[in-house]
């Protein structure tokens, strides 16, 4: 950790908790969205500790976000409807199956940990909504309510209580402060563990696993610290959604969940310490835009068009809008693997090259 | 002169091709040991028993690197393995490529200070002083210091040679085995190789097994050599005895019958 670093922390952190204040001039500034940015953007994070630094790719992080999220409803309907105890106890419950589950897809690496990871996170997924009925409710979903024992503080809220930090209510602009200060943090950590000694030996797995065995180093310990570190990112992540809005559902945990993290880590950079972030606020903000739009808006946006070359317009555009947003991500995903496989990140890095070499054929000219 | 490595009637079947067939073999401690042969004579097979990454059908290989009364490797992890003072390089070399000289260096160094695992998550990487002096002092050690902040990816292969001889020293093993330390390379690679093996031999007395092919590098290295052929040590000795051995050159100029 130089001064380099920590001046990156520290304009991270600056711009995160300025979002609020600049966000809506690209028309994100309200706080649902920016819950989303931050809770994300530590998901994605956390995921590339494991896939950005060891190169091991998990299918099934969502497993972990959904245990996150009962863990933290079941903090709050036993305990309190304070935050912090949920939060803590959804992290640890998270490394806890994360422990279990990657000892065993550890044993395999490539396409074969992906699938054991694949496959762990379905059964999850089966179990939330068939035998764990009793701890997850099933298709309904975990939700809050009013005869919930809460040990600790059950006298001091009346109804249907929400969640709170020391009196604090946490909906809207608070829960979005709540999840950026979690958020600057997990960055921080990540920032820490990538210029540690830990860190290097992760970065020396993904380069050379042989090499690493024939200089005496066991590469699986390594491998099942980055595991549970990501799996626990993945679980206070989950207690963040229900933090937001208390409402745990095992749809949390599908196989799509698992892919949205995969695709924003790739979107924004592999193995870089802001890419995954950058890439879940594009897909998160892009969802957002492209899901609102519906047959109406195209039609008035196509309006200078004739009447019959507009309709052809809006029906085609209409299967990239809307519920179709999806067929976009994945235009998006193919221009981006193709042509920029590092992700934005590369994206700002080749334009900064650009930019330097102009710039010193300029002064070059100059000098002449 | 002890011995740091001794094998006896060692046996290796492969689908009921005999690959080593009653080997015996003592390696001395301090000696540069070269293991000769024509391809196909059980050489790969013979040092991955030495390792214990092959177990032989029968027959025993003792190290006595740690314990006098010696150990045997059979069955060991890679990891554990090198602990023990054993390091190992490879036909190609293999480094981290993706990571900088420097950064190769760090790692053996602190393998050898730490463990096989230490989880040491928070301290920076520069932050442990004698980790940095020492992976500095080996890499100027085979005179590859100015590169340090070049990824090894972009190394020649001559380079990586060094570079990985490096990251093996850097653990201070009691033995190191070289398999084809200069396969695939051009001559000057060839001879820098070579001489910085030569250097390192005088600087340090590290007993090294060198699996080779190039009789040039072999005569310019070795202190003792065996010949293998057909899964069977058919000859011992020094350098220049086995130059002029009937037994070898027949082995060598295509009169082995196999």
């Amino acid at each position: 950790m130089n001064m380099k670093d920590n001046i990156l922390v520290l304009i991270f952190g600056a711009v995160i908790l300025t979002m609020p204040l600049w966000a809506g001039i690209v028309g994100a500034g309200y706080p649902d969205l920016l819950q989303k940015f931050a809770i994300f953007g530590l998901f994605a994070i956390g995921f590339n500790i494991l896939f950005g630094f060891t190169g091991y790719l998990s299918f099934g992080h969502a497993a972990f976000l959904g245990i996150g999220s009962y863990t933290a409803m079941w903090s709050f309907k036993l305990l309190t409807m304070n935050a912090i105890p949920a939060v803590l106890f959804a992290t640890a419950v998270s490394g806890l199956f994360a422990l279990a589950i990657g000892f065993v897809a550890l044993r395999r690496s490539g396409i074969y940990f992906s699938i054991l990871t694949l496959a762990f996170a379905q059964m999850c997924y089966n179990m939330a909504y068939s035998v764990l009925t009793p701890i997850t409710n099933g298709e309904t979903g975990l939700t809050l309510t009013a005869t919930d024992p809460r040990i600790l503080d059950a006298a001091t809220t009346e109804g249907l209580p929400s969640t709170e930090l020391f009196g604090m209510g946490l909906s809207g602009y608070n829960g979005f402060y709540f999840c950026a200060i979690i958020l600057i943090i997990g960055f921080y950590i990540s920032v820490r563990l990538y210029r540690s000694s830990f860190g290097l030996m992760l970065l020396a797995v993904k380069s050379n696993q042989n090499r690493m065995k024939y200089t005496g180093l066991n590469t699986k310990p390594y491998l099942l610290s980055a595991f549970v570190i990501s799996g626990m990112y993945a679980g206070l992540a989950g207690a963040l959604m229900v933090v937001i809005d208390p409402l745990a559902g095992a749809e949390r945990m599908q196989w799509t969940a698992s892919g949205e993290v995969v695709l924003m880590t790739i979107l924004g950079g592999v193995g870089t310490l802001l890419g995954p972030f950058i890439g879940a606020i594009v897909i998160k903000y892009f969802e957002n835009i492209f899901s609102a739009f519906n047959d109406a808006v195209l039609n008035q946006v196509f309006g200078f068009l004739p009447d019959f070359i507009q309709g052809i317009w809006v029906s085609f555009a209409s299967l990239f809008v809307g519920k179709g947003w999806h067929l976009t991500l994945g235009v998006l995903f193919m221009l981006i693997v193709i042509f920029l496989p590092g992700g934005a990140m590369e994206g700002f890095r080749r334009i900064a090259a650009k930019f330097k070499k102009e710039k010193e054929a300029h002064s070059a000219g100059g000098a002449e | 002169m002890s011995s740091i490595l001794t094998v006896e009637g060692v046996n290796k079947n492969f689908s009921g091709l005999k690959a080593l067939d009653d080997v015996n073999l003592v390696v001395e401690e301090g000696s540069v040991h070269a293991i000769i042969g024509p391809n196909g004579a059980g050489k790969s097979t013979f040092l991955n028993c030495l390792v214990g990454r092959l177990v032989p059908d029968t027959g025993t290989v003792l190290y006595y690197g740690n314990k006098p009364e010696g150990e045997t490797l059979f069955g060991l992890p890679p990891h554990a393995i090198n602990q023990k003072g054993i390091s190992r390089v490879f036909q190609t070399p293999e480094v981290f490529e993706d990571l900088t000289l420097f950064e190769n260096a760090m790692i053996p160094v602190m393998a050898h200070l730490d463990g096989s695992y230490r989880f040491n998550s928070w301290g920076g990487v520069l932050s442990r002083g004698e980790i940095a002096d020492a992976a500095e002092h080996i890499l100027s050690d085979v005179g590859l210091l100015e590169k340090r902040n070049m990824h090894s990816g972009s190394l020649s292969r001559g380079d990586k040679r060094r570079l990985e001889l490096a990251m093996c020293l850097a653990q201070d093993p009691k033995l190191l085995l070289l398999d084809e330390p200069t396969a695939g390379m051009a001559r000057a690679d060839t001879n820098n190789t070579i001489d910085l093996l030569k250097k390192i031999g005088e600087e340090r007395k590290i007993t090294k097994v060198i699996i080779e092919h190039d009789m040039h590098v072999v005569f310019s290295l070795a202190t003792k050599v065996s010949v293998l052929a057909r899964g069977h040590i058919i000859a011992e000795g020094a350098p220049q005895e086995m130059k002029g051995d009937a037994r070898v050159q027949e082995a060598y100029l295509g009169g082995a019958h196999l």
